[in-house]
């Protein structure tokens, strides 16, 4: 295997110490088939044991290594050297505060969450404790792909409309609601209709479309989105001329 | 320091510890639940889980198959009154994720599908394709939400367990983003850290897998059990040790050597079943210990492929097809070509062993209670005798779900009795020693020893020493040579001295849980004599009954190092008796 020199420009910043984030550079003999934070965990081992970044599973499914990378929202265990030249910037995740180094301040994302109520929502008696509902492979994929979102917050990062207000619900957080929404097991919908068609919700989404693009699991929070906001229209005039919850 | 009480704290968000959390939140309202984690919990490595989570399922199963593969998978050193509720609360409880939510994989008349899996005689492994135990995670974690009465306390970690005669009373741990230090006080801990593999140089383990839990109870007099058996999978990425699953055997992939030969008929593990219609329990289904033993022969014989990343054996899967790979295993797609640039659709992928499960942990039983009265263990970090000398695959998903629930039932009783938490000088001393202990940690220095360098030298001893094969002259080397490492570790510096995020410090103090228990898998692997499951002996090559039907239990003693006591194993209605995965040929 072959060796390549890359450097790293790697943002810093200790709140105890430095008034603003500043870069420090790393040169590091990199494998050809690393990812990122590979490089990253060479410079931890070998040349700075001060560095502090967030990475757990290294298999793109724990959702802990997102960074800037060049400027691009991105999982860096899953972002290869081999796809990038020899000078790679290294950022904490935009638009969030910045903890320490590469680590962000995840607070408000976290308290969206729960907002979305994120759980299988009942009028009904589900099944008893030994049979389970059944639903159709069509049913499963319908909402399937937004069961992915490793919540790494890249969409966050690349959103526009959350850079100016954060406020605003976001991609991943809508996303999610809308994966429960549509799930057939789930009565849920009408519960969460108040928090994400007012304003800080779906009406406040830009349409860009740069979440979706970011996501490295390939979910479509815009086009989620979208569907809520059809949804959420045609659910508002049914609550206007019905007068009542449908 | 800041005190928080609760009437149970749970350390650990995984799998286990949500699990858990939720059914104390259900049944009791009155409870406070401080759920403890040193991650956000969606980070915790159940995500990682690929395979699937086994209960019986469908008509031609039966909760006594499920038994016998376990216990038969287990070298007879599972406690059977475990496995018999285990089997029996499985299929309940991955239903109850069901309702939860859970996106499993369906059959077409729209039921759970179920797909084999290794050691396992009937299908009974519920999967979400190839990402169950993240999509297992992301449930319960979800769940979790509507709860009000579980507080969590996110990227704090857990350092020391507090306790006063001899009874839990608690648990010190750091915040990570500030550094401040919190000493949670109840009468009620269950641990749910998860296990350990970090103490192994090649593992499909997280970075977060440092046996932290374990090495706290073993500090606080609890003894550990059966660490001697330390699971390989036999299918890991070279380089990277990420994990392809079982499943993708289950769904046909065969293992071939340097010459196309489908080496498991050559142990014990034939006759060769037609390629792509795999037949349960035998061939590349298995179990893994087998698996791994039989790459080791075929290594030393020169049968094994070289590749930029040594010498590995070859999973075929091109015969399933594009459509099968997608929908079944999409997520081994995606990793076998970015990591080590093999579409399995086109190529056949090097694999080799990997470090991947721990069977031992924290002493504990049925209802996850552990020698010491107040403290709980479930799920990986626990040995509740489950699993034996060898887990079978997808046991372990369902037994988050089974241990979790069990011991929450019984935590909260244990609670209730308890009740209000006394206000105890004794408890907030025991605290500040802790926090003196790592005040001292950070402002050593001078020793010369790295933190990385004593961590290289940790995993290759146990690796040499304590790997797939062992013996006598191995085990005592890499006993020493750990307890050397432990006095050396007294030398090691912080160069990071900020309270903010400091993962140096973290490092440090995981290190120090990693070389406390890679010091009794050595130990307890020269004290067991025999070849049993996942231990093998060179030198003691068969299964001892007589001296050896029995847990292991590490002690740790005042001067650090580890004593090795016996535990008999329970054995209800299945007496020792052969392996046997000749796919029913020899019987
Ligand atoms: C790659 C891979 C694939 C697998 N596939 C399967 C499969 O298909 N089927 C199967 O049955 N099993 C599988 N397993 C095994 C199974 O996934 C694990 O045994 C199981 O998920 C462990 O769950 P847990 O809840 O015990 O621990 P984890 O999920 O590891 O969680 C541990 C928790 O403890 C917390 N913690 C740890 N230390 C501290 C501390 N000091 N302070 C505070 N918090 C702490 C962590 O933050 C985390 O929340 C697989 C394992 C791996 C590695």
């Amino acid at each position: 295997m072959s060796m390549r020199q890359m450097e790293l420009e790697v943002m810093r910043y200790d709140p105890e110490q430095d008034d603003e984030p500043h870069f420090q550079s790393y040169s590091v003999p990199c494998e050809d088939d690393w990812a990122i934070l590979d490089a990253l965990n060479y410079v931890k081992e070998n040349i700075d044991t001060t560095l502090a970044y967030r990475w757990s599973c290294h298999m793109m499914v724990c959702g802990s290594c997102g960074m800037m990378v060049n400027g691009e929202p991105s999982l860096t265990c899953k972002t290869f050297i081999r796809d990038l030249p020899d000078k790679v910037r290294i950022e904490p995740l935009e638009n969030f505060p910045i903890e320490r180094d590469l680590v962000v301040v995840l607070d408000d994302v976290m308290e969206k969450l729960r907002m979305a109520k994120p759980f299988i929502i009942r009028h009904d008696e589900p099944p008893p404790e030994d049979q389970e509902y059944t639903q159709s492979r069509a049913a499963l994929y319908k909402f399937k792909q937004y069961t992915m979102c490793v919540n790494c917050m890249c969409c966050y990062a690349a959103c526009p409309q959350y850079a100016l207000d954060s406020s605003f619900i976001g991609p991943a957080v809508l996303a999610l609601a809308h994966r429960y929404n549509i799930d057939s097991r789930d009565q849920g919908k009408s519960e969460r209709l108040d928090l994400l068609a007012d304003h800080d919700g779906v009406w406040e989404c830009s349409f860009v479309g740069a979440c979706s693009e970011v996501c490295p699991k390939s979910v479509d929070p815009a086009a989620a989105v979208q569907q809520m906001k059809i949804d959420g229209a045609k659910e508002w005039w049914k609550q206007k001329l019905g007068g009542g919850k449908s | 320091m800041e005190k928080i009480t609760a009437d149970v704290v749970i350390v650990g968000a995984g799998g286990a510890g949500l699990r858990a959390a939720i059914a104390i939140a259900e049944s009791d309202p009155d409870l406070d639940v401080a759920l403890i984690s040193k991650v956000y919990p969606m980070r915790s490595h159940t995500c990682a889980a690929e395979g699937g989570a086994a209960g019986v399922k469908g008509a031609d199963d039966s909760l006594e198959n499920h038994f016998h593969d376990t216990v038969s998978g287990g070298d007879w050193l599972c406690d059977q009154e475990v496995v018999e509720y285990f089997v029996n609360q499985a299929p309940r409880e991955l239903v109850q994720l069901e309702h939860w939510g859970c996106p499993w994989s369906r059959e077409d008349d729209g039921s759970v599908a179920v797909r084999p899996f290794g050691g396992m005689k009937k299908k009974r492994t519920w999967y979400a394709a190839d990402k169950s135990g993240f999509h297992i995670l992301h449930t319960l974690f979800q769940t979790s939400l509507q709860f009000p009465t579980i507080k969590r306390f996110d990227e704090y970690f857990a350092l020391e367990l507090l306790h006063k005669n001899g009874k839990c009373r608690g648990v010190v741990a750091m915040e990570m983003r500030s550094g401040r230090f919190f000493s949670f006080q109840s009468s009620v801990v269950i641990m749910a850290t998860g296990g350990g593999g970090q103490c192994f140089p090649f593992t499909t383990n997280g970075a977060i897998k440092t046996g932290d839990g374990m090495a706290m109870a073993y500090r606080a007099g609890v003894p550990l059990k059966d660490m001697e058996f330390v699971q390989y999978h036999p299918t890991g990425l070279p380089g990277t040790g990420i994990l392809l699953t079982e499943g993708c055997r289950g769904e046909g992939g065969i293992l071939v050597n340097k010459d196309g030969r489908r080496y498991l008929q050559d142990y014990g593990m034939g006759p060769e079943t037609p390629v792509g219609e795999p037949v349960l329990k035998t061939m590349e289904l298995g179990p893994r210990d087998r698996l791994s033993q039989a790459f080791w022969h075929e290594q030393k014989k020169g049968n094994t492929v070289e590749t930029p990343w040594g010498d590995c054996v070859l999973l075929d899967m091109r015969h399933l097809g594009e459509k099968k790979i997608n929908e079944r295993l999409p997520l081994v797609r995606e990793l076998a070509s970015s990591y080590v640039g093999h579409d399995p659709v086109t190529d056949p992928v090097p694999v080799r062993p990997v470090i991947h499960f721990m069977m031992g942990g924290i002493d504990s039983n049925l209802n996850g209670e552990t020698p010491m009265p107040g403290l709980f263990a479930i799920g990986e970090t626990a040995c509740s005798g489950l699993h034996g000398a060898n887990r079978l695959g997808s046991n372990s998903l369902t037994d988050l779900l089974v241990s979790g629930r069990r011991s929450a039932e019984r935590a909260a009783e244990y609670a209730r009795k308890a009740g209000e938490i006394p206000e105890d000088p004794a408890m907030t001393a025991q605290s500040e020693d802790v926090v003196t202990a790592i005040r001292e940690l950070l402002q050593q220095s001078g020793g010369g020893e790295s933190i990385a360098g004593i961590r290289r030298e940790m995993k290759s001893t146990l690796e040499e020493g304590a790997g797939i094969y062992r013996d006598e002259e191995g085990t005592l080397k890499a006993c020493e040579k750990i307890a050397e490492l432990r006095g050396r570790y007294g030398k090691i510096e912080v160069h990071d001295k900020s309270n903010v995020f400091n993962t140096d410090l973290q490092q440090a103090l995981e290190l120090r849980n990693l070389l406390d228990i890679a010091e009794t898998v050595a130990e307890a692997s020269l004290e067991r004599r025999e070849s049993r499951g996942a231990h093998q002996r060179l030198d003691h090559v068969e299964r001892d009954d007589e001296h050896f039907l029995k847990h292991s239990l590490a002690y740790r003693q005042p001067d650090g190092r580890p004593r090795i006591d016996w535990l008999d194993v329970t054995i209800t209605r299945s007496k020792p008796g052969v392996r046997d995965y000749s796919g029913g040929k020899s019987e």
